[in-house]
């Protein structure tokens, strides 16, 4: 196609650039030259009669009024071949693993959504041996679901524990603003866990420009939907999205777009929306399943909570712990129903007992807590925490539910805890009798 | 009579809003309109604005990727419509009445430019005529019918034709297309139309009452929390607010499944397509109690989801409403959940901010109020000419940011609904679905309880809550036993009663009877007098009653343990009532 240079830049700014040009298309790859022959990308993003606007790749810092803009008549792409795996991208799709680039088959971005009808109903538990997903939030094939989580928690260890623990066919990590050593620690921990070979990584750290992070997501993504067509089960791994979000805002800002909360483009919600509505089970295909990472402080800040509105369900990480309370899956219901009979009803009981011991934990502040039920409640709280919320220890599903049983039976009587009869004849252990919890030290 | 359609050139393209010349013919704010890109698709959008100096705003309801200025396009001449005929049963179609099923032997992914017929034009219906030959017939008047899946499909003379025309033909009782003649008919003038099955209705403009009645009988929803405290009437209007995570979906699916409505049709207005999958999946192997035929067969699907083109979520909202108002005219109780109304408002919020205009409230549009009003004054209970009757009942979803009800969407739509069921993150934290707050949460319409039931009810709960914050305060042992008990008993009417566990065949639906054998139960334990002492005893006793409770909830009524559990409940009543020791 033929290719239109200009040179005509009217202004530059942070990430975005401005020039006059004749025949451009929205959307549109382009590249800026510098006078020392240098070349960056930069891609149409609106268009006013012959004023168009660019979002720069490597930001506008060091684009001179006497650079060129050269517009490459076709649209982003990234490259897509089995060779990708267990290699190492930018943000621009380029390698950065010091390997050769690739001639493989180029694929759009940012395509439009699949069809709901050719979706499937999610119905395959994935097991991950963290009890607080397995038996009160289960992952299920094709969930969409980040984990919400201060800056500093271990999110993104608990992110490469489940990708690498689980029966993923390819996993592709898409990291955004990652510090260097936390991509340092994807790497190793994906070759540790001889997973490399199954792995892509699309990896955005701090000294890249802000557009390129923004690119990462749909660049794993189209890479991921590619797969999951070929009949692959895909785990897409996005660290972190609040990040994104911010690019996003910047870019926004830059355009002089009009805020709607806190500084957020109005079209935020849309914008994950169109990338987590990615996870799919296709019908006639694979699947793709997005585990996230949205770092926050508080769970009402505009993009948490636009995520909540996207995703099914969130995993919320405080203190080191996968809390109960604040997570949530939305397709647990999709097959915790075969898994065992006791699972639905002692996730819930488990959660009604914690919730009333929380409100003991208020109490107790106020010094009213004096009868015995209530300090039970209290002691119950803290086996249920130690036992089970450590994100990091291993165990079956089967074994977790009889823990639950365990910790039930020693701190209430069967008529206390609201179960079925059916179920108390056929699991509530024997006096004394746990079949994991350890006995207790100090009783 | 053909109009000069006009035509315009691409001036500006941002995202969905793209900026046109006109070069020749004039438009009409609203009108359809079509751009041509490079590739020849042709991608459909809508007149929104028209600025001086022949400039207008398009939205295009597709993705604008290499668009470019000087781009044609073509202007339609006519308003956004729906297709109204037999076969709108049982679809899924997107925003526009693109029926997915149809798209998706093109192409797997909804790649731009595809439209296909709405409805199906070759399926045969067979068309009983009623009207006679010879006769005067308006706008509205009734032609015939054709069995439609659970129902008899009246075939109207088009809404939108006014005056009187002569019938001077129509066709006998046969097989017949959508498309093909079935009558004509003669105006005035002499000049002769011809008349279909189908007819197309502009889906902005609210569909005329005949005449129109006040919504007072109430449509049981199998939830009972809205039954017995917060009822929603036959074309009646009521909101569902609240942060994500408390509930809004499940309680959507169950209304879909469990209402007393003759159709339901859902409208997934920016939302999951994980959560229409499902609705459309499995509800045609669901068996609808009331009619022994699958549930989708009163089913209608519309599902704009959240990665589908914004703009074309506004056209969804409005396309399901025409729909429902064109099945209320049939005479049947229609329901539409939109789920959610925020993502509609938040796509007028896009377009308004790329169109610079000053922003309202956390930059929403500020006409946002009276596009939400006028949207649920499409709901109500219409009269016929025969004085039949139809109704159309809206619930709507709002997902409020940071789940803060003071946002501009949510006050809206408290002003223009009649129910207000408010979910809370505390209650769904706890586990107690359906998470309706209790306390906050109102309707102005009859309950099938009595009125003085229902004040019974709310007052244990208000006191419920207010002991449980004494209890917080100074524990068990400051308050009496007689105050402890009665913190029981409103523990127990939410724990055996308001909650419901809608993933259960039994429990997640209580029918008008049950509901009522339910209340009468709950009243006597309510009314039962306790002179238990000691809190442990008194706790203990309201275990085992909740466990009885919770047992009954799971047991058909026809079953016959059902009997002897009944029993067993009032035994456990019974006994405790008057003892005075601990049995």
């Amino acid at each position: 196609m033929l290719q239109k240079t200009y040179d005509k830049i009217d202004s530059i700014g942070r990430s975005i650039l401005s020039i006059k040009a004749k025949g451009v298309h929205n959307k549109e790859l382009a590249e800026v030259i510098y006078p020392n022959g240098d070349k960056a990308f930069a891609q149409v993003i609106a268009i006013n009669n012959e004023q168009v606007t660019l979002q720069l790749f490597s930001g506008g810092f060091g684009v001179s009024t006497n650079c060129k803009i050269r517009f490459l008549g076709k649209p982003i792409q990234v490259g897509f071949s089995d060779d990708m795996l267990g290699r190492v991208y930018s943000g621009n799709g380029k390698p950065i693993d010091g390997g050769p680039e690739l001639l493989t088959d180029m694929v759009r971005i940012a395509g439009p959504s699949i069809n709901p009808v050719k979706r499937l109903i999610p119905k395959e538990m994935i097991r991950t041996g963290v009890p607080m997903i397995d038996v009160f939030n289960t992952l299920v094939r094709s969930q969409k679901i980040p984990i919400f989580a201060k800056a500093g928690e271990p999110y993104n260890r608990l992110l490469a524990n489940i990708a690498t623990q689980t029966d993923a066919d390819v996993i592709i990590i898409g990291g955004v603003g990652l510090k260097y050593d936390e991509f340092h620690y994807f790497r190793q921990r994906i070759e540790e866990a001889g997973s490399k070979n199954k792995t892509i990584m699309f990896v955005h750290t701090h000294r890249d420009s802000i557009v390129e992070g923004l690119m990462v997501p749909d660049l794993a993504l189209a890479v991921g939907e590619k797969f999951a067509l070929q009949g692959k089960n895909v785990f897409v791994l996005l660290s972190d999205m609040t990040q994104w979000s911010d690019y996003l805002r910047q870019v926004a800002n830059a355009q002089d777009q009009i805020p709607a909360n806190q500084g957020y483009p109005g079209d935020l919600y849309s914008q994950l929306a169109s990338r987590y509505e990615k996870a799919a089970d296709i019908d006639g295909a694979g699947s793709l399943t997005i585990l996230g990472v949205t770092t926050m402080d508080d769970i009402t800040h505009p993009v948490p909570d636009n995520t909540g509105y996207i995703t099914e369900g969130q995993f919320y990480m405080k203190d080191g712990y996968l809390e109960l309370f604040g997570s949530l899956s939305r397709l647990k219901q999709q097959v915790n129903e075969t898994t065992r009979e006791d699972h639905r009803s002692i996730m819930n009981v488990m959660a009604r007992l914690l919730s009333e011991a929380e409100e003991r934990v208020k109490a107790q502040k106020f010094g009213s807590v004096k009868d015995d039920y209530s300090f039970r409640l209290l002691d119950y709280r803290k086996t249920f925490q130690k036992e089970l919320m450590d994100p990091f220890r291993y165990l079956e599903l089967e074994d977790a539910l009889d823990l639950c049983w365990d910790i039930l039976a020693r701190y209430f009587k069967k008529e206390e805890v609201g179960l079925s009869s059916k179920l108390i004849d056929s699991f509530w252990p024997k006096e004394g009798q746990y079949k994991i919890l350890k006995p207790h030290n100090n009783e | 009579m053909d109009m000069q359609k006009a035509k315009g050139k691409v001036v500006s393209v941002n995202e969905s809003l793209v900026g046109v010349i006109i070069t020749q013919g004039a438009v009409m704010n609203g009108e359809v309109a079509y751009i041509v890109i490079e590739d020849g698709k042709r991608l459909k959008s809508e007149v929104i604005d028209v600025k001086t100096g022949q400039f207008v705003y398009l939205q295009v309801f597709e993705d604008t990727s290499w668009m470019k200025a000087g781009d044609l396009v073509e202007f339609s001449g006519l308003l956004l419509a729906v297709k109204l005929a037999p076969g709108i049963l049982g679809s899924v179609t997107d925003g526009l009445q693109n029926p997915l099923y149809e798209l998706a032997k093109k192409e797997w992914f909804l790649e731009r430019g595809l439209e296909v017929e709405p409805l199906n034009n070759k399926t045969k219906w067979h068309f009983t005529p009623t009207a006679n030959k010879g006769g005067f017939v308006t706008g509205g008047d009734i032609l015939g019918a054709v069995p439609e899946k659970i129902f008899k499909h009246k075939i109207f003379v088009p809404f939108s034709l006014q005056g009187v025309f002569e019938l001077i033909e129509i066709a006998p009782e046969g097989d017949y297309t959508i498309d093909e003649t079935i009558a004509k008919i003669k105006d005035e003038a002499g000049a002769v139309q011809e008349l279909t099955m189908s007819f197309e209705w502009p889906v902005k403009m609210a569909m005329p009452f005949y005449e129109r009645s006040v919504p007072e009988k109430p449509m049981p929803t199998g939830i009972r929390i809205l039954d017995a405290l917060f009822p929603i009437a036959y074309g009646g209007t009521a909101c569902n607010p609240g942060p994500f995570g408390a509930g809004k979906t499940v309680l959507q699916h169950s209304l879909a499944k469990h209402s007393q409505a003759d159709i339901v049709i859902i409208a997934a207005c920016g939302e999951r397509a994980g959560e229409a999958v499902e609705v459309f999946k499995d509800f045609p192997k669901l068996l609808d109690p009331r009619t022994g035929k699958s549930l989708m067969d009163r089913t209608y699907i519309v599902g704009n989801t959240s990665s589908m083109p914004v703009a074309a979520r506004e056209a969804s909202v409005y396309l399901a409403t025409s729909v429902g108002e064109y099945y209320r005219k049939q005479g049947l109780n229609v329901l539409i959940l939109a789920d959610s109304t925020s993502r509609w408002a938040q796509a007028l919020r896009e377009t308004s901010g790329r169109k610079e205009e000053i922003p309202g409230p956390e930059a929403f549009p500020m006409y946002i109020s009276t596009l939400i009003s006028a949207f649920y004054d499409r709901a109500g209970v219409e009269i016929f000419k025969d004085g039949s009757s139809g109704s159309l009942s809206i619930i709507g979803t709002v997902s409020p940011a940071g789940g803060n009800f003071d946002e501009p969407v949510t006050q809206a739509t408290l002003l223009s609904t009649g129910a207000f069921w408010g979910l809370s993150r505390t209650l769904s934290d706890a586990r107690k679905y359906p998470a309706i707050d209790r306390i906050d949460s109102n309707s102005q319409y009859p309950s099938l309880l009595k009125k003085e039931e229902v004040a019974h009810l709310l007052e244990l709960l208000r006191d419920g809550k207010s002991i449980a914050s004494n209890i917080l305060l100074m524990g068990e042992k400051g308050i009496t036993d007689e105050t402890y008990i009665r913190y029981h008993k409103a523990e127990l009417l939410d724990a055996v009663f308001l909650q419901q566990n809608s993933f259960d065949e039994v429990d997640g639906v209580s029918n008008p009877s049950r509901l009522r054998i339910m209340f009468d139960m709950i009243l006597k334990i309510i009314d039962a007098p306790l002179n238990l002492k000691g809190k442990d005893k008194i706790r203990s006793h309201f275990n085992f009653i909740r466990q009885a409770f919770l047992d009954w909830n799971y047991m058909k009524i026809d079953d016959t343990n059902f009997d002897e559990q009944n029993s067993k409940l009032l035994n456990l009543i019974k006994q405790r009532a008057y003892a005075t020791e601990d049995l």
